[in-house]
C-alpha cells in the first residue's frame, strides 16, 4: 500500500483528489471566516465549498496521477529520474489506463474516450427526440429537458468532435511527418488527462442541487449567471477542455514544425498534417477567449462581480462578442481535421494526386484567416451595434469560397482516377462531401442577414449546425477511424457491419435535419420542449430518423469492438496510400521508426511512374527516387 | 483533360437537375404566410437564393456522380489514376465564379435589409417588455395605455418597437412578419415592422429564457387603425411605474436605424 502511495497511478490519483478537495474546501472555509463571512453560501450561484474544491480536487488527481512528476522534481532541483521509457508504449491494456507518454497510446486514449461522451451524448439525443416526438410533455419535463440538450451539446462539442481529432491526429501525426513522437510527450499526456476531466464534470453536473447546466451550449449571460451551481460545473469544465486543446495544439505546432523528416518540405506535408496546423492555429489563439468568458461568468456567480449585469454597470452584449470570437472559429476547428482525413482518404481510394495541392493547403489558410472576422454573423439579431452586420455579413460569405475550394478539388480528385469504393471510410469520404455541400448551402443562406433575421434560433439553425456537426465533422471522423482503424488496432474492421453502419448513418442523418430545415423555417423555435401541434407530424419524423441514426451506431460500436479483439490480422498497408505512416507495420513499433525516413516527394503522387514519397530507413537510398518525370500537362 | 469529358452534357445534366429542383421548391411557402412589408422581399431574397443553391447543389452531384460512373475501378484493377495534379484555369475558375455568386448575394442581401428597416413618416411607437416568461406592451402617446400577453397593431403602418427585458434575454419573433430582435437588459432594441394583413398571429419567445421558455407566447392582432386606436382607448391598465423607469435607463443602442445612418 505504501508503495501504492509513493509511486504515480490510481491510488496516489485518488488520494490527490481527495487532497486536493480538502485544500479548496479549507481554504473556502478560512477565508470567509477571516472576512466574516458565514461558513457556507448555498444561495442558488454560490456554493464556493463546492466550486472551489472542483477546482483544486482535479488538480489533485492529475498530481497524484503523475502529470507533474517530472517537471516537479526538475523545478524543485531534485535528480530528475532517468528516462527509462517504462511510461512509453503499451504492452498490455492496462498501459491505457496509466499516465503514458506515447503519442499513440494517448491517440487511442482519446479516442476511446471521446466516443464514450459520444455515446453518452447520443444517449441525450434519444431522449431529447422521445420527448419531441409528440407535442406535450411526455417524459421529460422543461427544465430536465433544457439540461439534457444543453449537456447534449457540450459533451459532443467539447468532449467528442474537437477532442477525437486531436486523438486521430496524435496518433496518425507524427508518423505521417515521421517524427518519432510528438514534441512534448509529458505536455501531450497531461492534455488527454485533462479531458475525461471535463466530461465528468459536465455529466456530474446533473448531481449538482438545481440540476445540470440548462442554458444551452452557449451559456448566455445573465440566464447563466443567474443559474444553478450546474452551471459552474459546465464553467469549470470548460477550462479543463480547453486547456487541454491550447496545450495540444501548441504540441501539434511545435511538433509540425520542428519536426519534420529531413526533406519534408511544407510543400511535401499530406494535407491531413496542413489540417492540423491551420486547426493549431485557431486553437492557439481563440481558446483563451472562451476559457475567459467563462471565468468571468464564474465571477459574476461566485464572487460577486458584475461583468454581464447591467445594473451593476456590466455589458450583457460584450459576453456574445466574447463567446462567439472563440466559438466561430470553434467550427472551424471542428472541420478542417476532417477536411484533412477528407483529402487523405479520397487520394488514397481513387489513387489520384490531390487536385490542386497547394491551393487545397493555401484554402485551409485562408478559412483560418477568415474565420476570426466573421463572429457576429451568430449576433444579426442580439441587438448589439447594427452597422456590424453588412461586414460581417460579407466577410461570412466570402468563407464560403475556400470551403467550396476543397469540395470541387475533392471532386476533380475523382477524376481520371481509379475509384475504389470498397472501404467504409470512402463511403462516408464521398457521403460527406453531399451532405456537407448541404450544410455549406444552408450556412451562405444565414450568413445574409435578412434571411437570418427570420431564422435565426429556429430549428433551421438545428438543422444547419447538425448538417455541418454531424453530416460534416463526424461523417469525417468515421472516414478517418475507419480508414486508420487497421494502422491504430494491426486489425481489419468487417466491411458488412461498415456499410449496414454507413447507409444506416446517411439515410438516418438526411431524415432527421432535412425536415427541421422546414419546421424551423415554417416557424419552430429551437431549444424548446414543446411547440405547436401543427409541427407534430414532421417531428415524428425526425425523431423516427435520430432512433435510426441511434440505433447504427451500435453497429459501429460492435463493429470496433470485435474487429479489435478478433479481427483479422492488418497489413501494414491496406489501401496501397503512399504516406509514411502506412510504410510501418500495424500497429508501428513503439518508437515509430528504427532510422529516420527521408522525404523525397509529394505525398499524393499515384500513377507518377517511380515516385516515391519517402525512403524508409534500411531501405537503399539508391531507389530511383528522385528520378520523377515531370508531370504530363493536362 | 477537360477536352475528354462531355462538358456541354454535363452542364445540360446540371441545369436540367436545378430546374428539376427549383420547379419542386420555388412553389412551397417555405416561411409560411406572410403578413407585413417585409415578408415578400426576404421570401422573394430565398427564392434567388433556392435557385442559385440549386445550381451550387446540382453541379456537385453532377460532378460527383458522373465520376462515381465513369472512373470507378473494375473489380481486380490494382492501377493507379492519371498522375493528374491539378489545372490553373478551373482552380481560378471555381475560386472567382463562387466568389462573384456570394458577393452578389451580400449586395442583394444588403440592399434588402436597408429596404425592410427603411423608416417610414409617421411610424407608432410601441414599447415591449419581456420577463420570465410572458410579454406585456405600451402603447406611449396613448396615455401610457398598457396589455398584457395581446398585442395589437394598427394595419399599414410602420410600427417601430422599442424593446425592453426585465431578468434574461428574450427574444421577439412573429414568424408571419419575418422580424425577430432580441430584448436585451440594460439596452433599448428597436424592430421595425410594417404589417400588411389582418389577422391573429402569435409572438414566440427565440431566446432560451429558462424553463417556461417554449410557453412564452403572446398573441398578436393586426387590425384596421380605427379599431385598434378603440382597442388602446378601452385599455384599463397604464404602463406600471417600474417599467417607465426601465424605459429612462436602457440605453439606446441603435438610435438611428442603420438604413438611414450607420452602415
Amino acid at each position: 500500500m505504501a508503495a501504492a502511495i509513493r509511486q504515480p497511478g490510481w491510488v496516489r490519483g485518488a488520494l490527490g483528489t481527495l487532497l486536493g478537495a480538502a485544500f479548496g474546501f479549507a481554504l473556502v472555509l478560512v477565508l470567509r471566516e477571516a472576512s466574516g463571512l458565514p461558513a457556507f453560501q448555498t444561495e442558488q450561484t454560490g456554493y464556493p465549498h463546492v466550486v472551489v474544491p472542483l477546482i483544486t480536487g482535479p488538480l489533485g488527481f492529475l498530481a497524484g496521477f503523475g502529470c507533474f512528476d517530472y517537471w516537479l522534481r526538475w523545478a524543485v532541483g531534485a535528480p530528475t529520474i532517468p528516462e527509462d521509457h517504462s511510461q512509453h508504449g503499451a504492452r498490455s491494456w492496462r498501459d491505457y489506463f496509466h499516465f503514458n507518454t506515447d503519442h499513440k497510446v494517448i491517440g487511442i486514449q482519446y479516442v476511446v474516450t471521446t466516443f464514450f461522451f459520444f455515446f453518452v451524448g447520443g444517449l441525450m439525443a434519444m431522449m431529447i427526440r422521445a420527448e419531441l416526438a409528440q407535442p406535450g410533455t411526455q417524459i421529460i419535463d422543461a427544465a430536465t429537458y433544457n439540461s439534457l440538450f444543453s449537456t447534449h451539446a457540450v459533451l459532443m462539442i467539447f468532449v467528442f468532435v474537437i477532442p477525437v481529432f486531436a486523438g486521430l491526429a496524435n496518433y496518425v501525426l507524427p508518423l505521417m511527418i515521421g517524427a518519432p513522437d510528438m514534441a512534448f510527450p509529458r505536455l501531450n499526456a497531461l492534455s488527454f488527462w485533462m479531458l475525461p476531466i471535463a466530461g465528468l464534470l459536465f455529466v456530474g453536473s446533473f448531481l449538482a442541487p438545481g440540476g445540470a447546466f440548462d442554458a444551452g451550449w452557449t451559456g448566455y449571460a445573465p440566464l447563466s449567471t443567474g443559474a444553478p451551481l450546474g452551471q459552474s460545473f459546465f464553467n469549470l469544465g470548460v477550462q479543463f477542455a480547453g486547456a487541454s486543446s491550447i496545450a495540444t495544439a501548441l504540441n501539434f505546432l511545435v511538433t509540425i514544425i520542428t519536426m519534420r523528416a529531413p526533406g519534408m518540405t511544407f510543400w511535401r506535408m499530406p494535407l491531413l498534417v496542413w489540417a492540423n496546423l491551420s486547426t493549431s492555429l485557431l486553437v492557439v489563439a481563440a481558446t483563451p477567449f472562451i476559457a475567459g468568458v467563462q471565468f468571468m461568468v464564474l465571477f459574476d456567480r461566485t464572487l460577486g462581480t458584475q461583468f454581464f449585469q447591467f445594473a451593476g454597470g456590466g455589458d450583457v452584449v460584450s459576453y456574445q462578442h466574447i463567446f462567439w470570437f472563440y466559438s466561430h472559429p470553434a467550427v472551424y476547428i471542428m472541420m478542417l481535421p476532417g477536411f484533412g482525413i477528407i483529402s487523405e482518404v479520397i487520394s488514397t481510394h481513387a489513387r489520384k494526386p490531390i487536385f490542386g495541392y497547394r491551393l487545397m493547403a493555401l484554402a485551409l489558410i485562408g478559412i483560418v484567416v477568415l474565420s476570426y472576422s466573421v463572429w457576429a454573423h451568430h449576433m444579426f439579431v442580439a441587438g448589439m451595434f447594427s452597422w456590424l452586420r453588412v461586414p460581417m455579413m460579407i466577410t461570412t460569405l466570402l468563407i464560403a469560397v475556400p470551403t467550396g475550394i476543397k469540395i470541387f478539388s475533392w471532386l476533380g480528385t475523382l477524376y481520371f482516377g481509379k475509384i475504389h469504393t470498397y472501404s467504409t471510410a470512402m463511403l462516408f469520404a464521398l457521403a460527406f462531401i453531399v451532405t456537407f455541400t448541404i450544410g455549406g448551402i444552408s450556412g451562405v443562406m444565414l450568413g445574409m442577414v435578412p434571411i437570418d433575421i427570420h431564422v435565426s434560433d429556429t430549428y433551421f439553425i438545428v438543422a444547419h449546425i447538425h448538417f455541418v456537426l454531424f453530416g460534416g465533422s463526424v461523417f469525417t471522423i468515421f472516414a478517418g477511424v475507419y480508414h486508420w482503424f487497421p494502422k491504430m488496432t494491426g486489425r481489419m474492421y468487417d466491411e458488412k457491419l461498415g456499410r449496414v453502419h454507413f447507409w444506416g448513418t446517411l439515410v438516418g442523418t438526411w431524415l432527421t435535419f432535412i425536415p427541421m430545415h422546414w419546421v424551423g423555417m415554417d416557424g419552430m423555435p429551437r431549444r424548446v420542449a414543446d411547440y405547436a401541434t401543427q409541427f407534430g407530424e414532421w417531428n415524428i419524423l425526425i425523431s423516427v430518423g435520430a432512433f435510426l441514426l441511434g440505433a447504427c451506431q451500435l453497429v459501429f460500436l460492435y463493429n470496433m469492438v470485435v474487429s479489435w479483439r478478433f479481427g483479422p490480422r492488418a497489413e501494414p498497408n491496406p489501401w496501397r496510400a503512399k504516406t509514411i505512416e502506412w510504410q510501418v507495420s500495424s500497429p508501428p513499433p513503439v518508437f515509430n521508426f528504427d532510422e529516420i525516413p527521408r522525404v523525397v516527394g509529394g505525398p499524393y503522387e499515384f500513377g507518377v511512374p517511380g515516385a516515391r514519397h519517402a525512403i524508409m530507413g534500411g531501405e537503399s537510398a539508391e531507389a530511383p527516387a528522385e528520378k520523377r518525370p515531370a508531370v504530363a500537362s493536362p | 483533360m477537360i477536352g475528354r469529358l462531355p462538358i456541354a452534357k454535363m452542364l445540360a445534366a446540371t441545369i436540367a437537375l436545378t430546374a428539376a429542383i427549383s420547379a419542386v421548391m420555388l412553389p412551397i411557402r417555405w416561411n409560411g404566410q406572410g403578413a407585413s412589408t417585409a415578408a415578400p422581399k426576404i421570401d422573394d431574397l430565398l427564392s434567388v437564393m433556392i435557385v442559385l443553391s440549386a445550381f451550387v447543389f446540382a453541379l456537385v452531384m453532377v460532378m460527383l456522380f458522373y465520376a462515381l460512373w465513369k472512373f470507378r475501378a473494375k473489380p481486380g484493377d490494382e492501377s493507379d489514376g492519371e498522375p493528374i495534379h491539378g489545372n490553373t484555369r478551373l482552380e481560378v475558375a471555381w475560386t472567382v465564379i463562387p466568389t462573384i455568386i456570394v458577393l452578389f448575394g451580400a449586395g442583394y442581401s444588403w440592399a434588402v435589409l436597408d429596404d425592410i428597416e427603411d423608416p417610414a413618416p409617421n411610424p407608432i411607437t410601441v414599447d415591449v417588455f419581456s420577463q420570465q416568461f410572458a410579454w406585456s406592451f405600451g402603447y406611449p402617446g396613448k396615455g401610457n395605455a398598457y396589455s398584457e400577453g395581446e398585442l395589437h397593431v394598427p394595419l399599414g403602418r410602420q410600427v417601430h418597437f422599442k424593446m425592453h427585458a426585465l431578468d434574461v434575454i428574450h427574444s421577439f419573433w412573429v414568424p408571419e412578419w419575418r422580424i425577430k430582435k432580441d430584448n436585451v437588459p440594460g439596452i433599448t432594441t428597436t424592430a421595425i415592422v410594417t404589417p400588411d394583413r389582418p389577422g391573429t398571429y402569435q409572438l414566440v419567445c427565440t431566446e432560451l429564457c429558462g424553463f417556461g421558455h417554449s410557453t412564452m407566447r403572446a398573441m398578436v392582432v393586426v387590425e384596421p387603425p380605427a379599431k385598434f386606436r378603440e382597442w388602446v382607448a378601452g385599455l384599463k391598465e397604464k404602463i406600471p411605474p417600474p417599467y417607465l423607469e426601465t424605459i429612462r435607463l436602457d440605453t439606446e443602442t441603435n438610435p438611428v436605424p442603420v438604413g438611414a445612418g450607420g452602415a
